[in-house]
């Protein structure tokens, strides 16, 4: 459920390194408790992202939240089948990434949580 | 349902259990020099009969339309309304109705909402329209809040042939935004497109224009459009008459972004100037943008058509302090009195009305511009406003018609400066051709 090789932020992102660009996410915790998305507002290419800062918005049901950057950098890819089809954040949160970074600083990653650190987290807000 | 909420037992019963031996003891916190001693200063009590005719003697210094003959506009619009409006809207069940959070018990009032969303998308060519706002000038800063939010931009311009008092609330709405408001310089009583495109740089989020605009003259919206979207900018359209609609082109045919205006021509009264009646109409790209309710229709389990409140995710109650906007209601009874007023009158009545109110407006204003010293301010195509100068200051020439029972136009010096012999004149379909002659006979006798 929350695979070793990712970054995992407090605010329930997923960071996957791939070489020298980071791609982002929703953890399956944060899509199960939003329920139903409905929309996803992404920023567009070349845009400048920071980390941990508002980098779009996810609409379900019953909810709205801000999308956190877990790194700052410049957008190079955005998912566009998001658009269409918000509710595969649901299905597959790993499969459903957002955006794809390229990062000024891929230090940054080391404050983020691994899955295990992140499986403690949230098994207290379960609680 | 009582309407006396405790009787003196039960309060002698609270008193008790918590503590205290009389009300004023709960009040014994604030100081004595502004604590109010004895009792307020009124007349005794009348019995009805009394006070039924004392109340008619005060409400009868009021001047109304009923007994002066109107030929002011400028924003609020003496309209006929048909006996249909008053007979539907106020029905208690609509009369009374409370926000339909609880679409179980509220198919009646959202259907209604639905109804009046659908007429002004139909009315404006837009895609998608709110349950309503305050009113137009509210509406309107709501749009430029908007626009800053879609565009990611900082400044609005706005040509002062809007509404002086829509500027002034766009102002108040976006002092604490972040947001620069500047004023587009209106020339010959229209907004120049070229003077517009100087104007319009990287960083403007909005160009907010009026039309008809508040001179009454027709904009060139087409133009206004291409030119802010070169920009990157969105194009506000306010409309403070939206009968109009039944004769110029709609917003939404000239490329418009958001729609914004007054409700209060759509089968309300003149109602002392409030509660009006706010619209807002937009693209359905940018609906999550949008401030305030919205009603939808759906199907229940069953496939059986049901309305509800949908997109709530954009609102206060839900969004905090990220929400699109700050309002928390709406304007429903004057939504479903527009409702009722254009489903009254349909596609062709609407038309019919907008007609009439050309018509007999082009006909003043022929009739006053051909008087001695009297000349038309601009030439710019109108709709049932226009402004003329004057060989006498305006509020002399008021003045002076009260005494004949005509309230006359708006003397425009108050808000424009080099206007002072400007009088912005109204003609709606109400007016007959008899009064339009007898205001101009009135006119040439003051000379």
């Amino acid at each position: 459920m929350y695979p070793k090789d990712l970054r995992y932020s407090k605010e329930h992102e997923w960071a996957k390194v791939e070489g020298r660009r980071v791609r982002v996410g929703i953890t399956p915790f944060a899509a199960d408790r939003l329920s139903d998305v409905v929309y996803v507002e992404l920023p567009k290419v070349g845009a400048d992202v920071a980390f941990m800062q508002p980098f779009g918005v996810v609409e379900s049901v019953k909810a709205v939240s801000d999308l956190y950057s877990p790194v700052s950098g410049k957008v190079s890819e955005v998912n566009e089948a998001l658009r269409d089809r918000p509710e595969i954040i649901n299905t597959d949160p790993y499969g459903a990434w957002m955006i794809v970074v390229e990062p000024r600083d891929v230090g940054e990653l080391k404050q983020l949580m691994d899955a295990d650190a992140y499986l403690a987290l949230i098994g207290e807000q379960r609680s | 349902m009582k309407y006396i909420p405790v009787t003196p037992p039960e309060r002698e019963r609270m008193l008790r259990s918590i503590g205290v031996r009389a009300v004023d003891d709960l009040f014994r916190d604030i100081p004595d020099d502004v604590r109010l001693r004895g009792p307020l200063d009124l007349p005794p009590a009348l019995p009805d009969p009394d006070l039924l005719a004392h109340v008619r003697g005060l409400a009868g210094r009021n001047a109304d339309c009923d007994r002066l003959t109107c030929f002011l506009g400028a924003g609020a619009y003496d309209h006929f309304v048909p006996s249909t409006v008053p007979h539907l809207a106020l029905k208690p069940e609509f009369l009374t109705a409370y926000t339909p959070y609880q679409a179980e018990l509220m198919q009646g009032e959202l259907q209604a909402l639905w109804e009046y969303q659908s007429l002004m998308c139909e009315l404006t060519a837009m895609d998608v329209a709110n349950a309503s706002m305050y009113d137009g000038a509210s509406a309107t800063g709501e749009a430029a809040h908007m626009a800053a939010d879609l565009t990611r931009r900082t400044r609005v311009l706005v040509s002062t042939a809007v509404h002086p008092e829509y500027r002034q609330v766009l102002r108040t709405y976006t002092s604490h935004l972040r947001i620069a408001v500047e004023d587009l310089p209106a020339q010959n009583g229209v907004t120049p497109p070229e003077a517009a495109e100087r104007a319009l740089g990287d960083d403007v989020a909005a160009l907010i224009i009026q039309s008809p605009n508040f001179f009454g003259c027709l904009e060139d919206g087409q133009a206004l459009a291409k030119i802010a979207h070169t920009r990157g900018a969105l194009l506000v359209v306010a409309i403070a008459d939206p009968i109009s609609l039944g004769l110029v082109r709609p917003p939404g045919e000239y490329d418009a972004d958001i729609v914004t205006g007054e409700g209060q021509a759509l089968g309300n009264a003149l109602n002392f100037g409030g509660p009006y009646l706010g619209m807002i109409a937009t693209r359905e790209s940018f609906v999550r943008r949008l401030p305030g309710r919205l009603a939808g229709r759906t199907v229940d389990t069953e496939g059986r058509p049901g309305y509800v409140l949908t997109l709530q995710t954009r609102e206060q109650h839900i969004r905090r302090a990220k929400a699109t906007s700050n309002i928390c209601t709406n304007e429903a009874l004057n939504a479903l009195i527009a409702a009722v007023y254009l489903s009254t009158l349909g596609r062709r009545g609407i038309q019919d009305v907008a007609e009439l109110n050309a018509r007999k407006a082009h006909y003043a204003r022929e009739r006053i511009a051909a008087l001695p010293g009297y000349r038309l301010a601009f030439a710019a195509p109108a709709f049932n406003e226009f402004v003329v100068r004057c060989p006498l200051p305006p509020e002399e020439i008021n003045r002076r018609l009260l005494g004949d029972q005509i309230l006359g136009g708006l003397p425009l010096g108050r808000f424009y400066p080099d206007l002072r012999d400007g009088w912005l004149v109204c003609v709606t379909e109400t007016r007959t051709r008899a009064e339009i002659d007898r205001l101009v006979g009135c006119l040439e006798a003051l000379q």
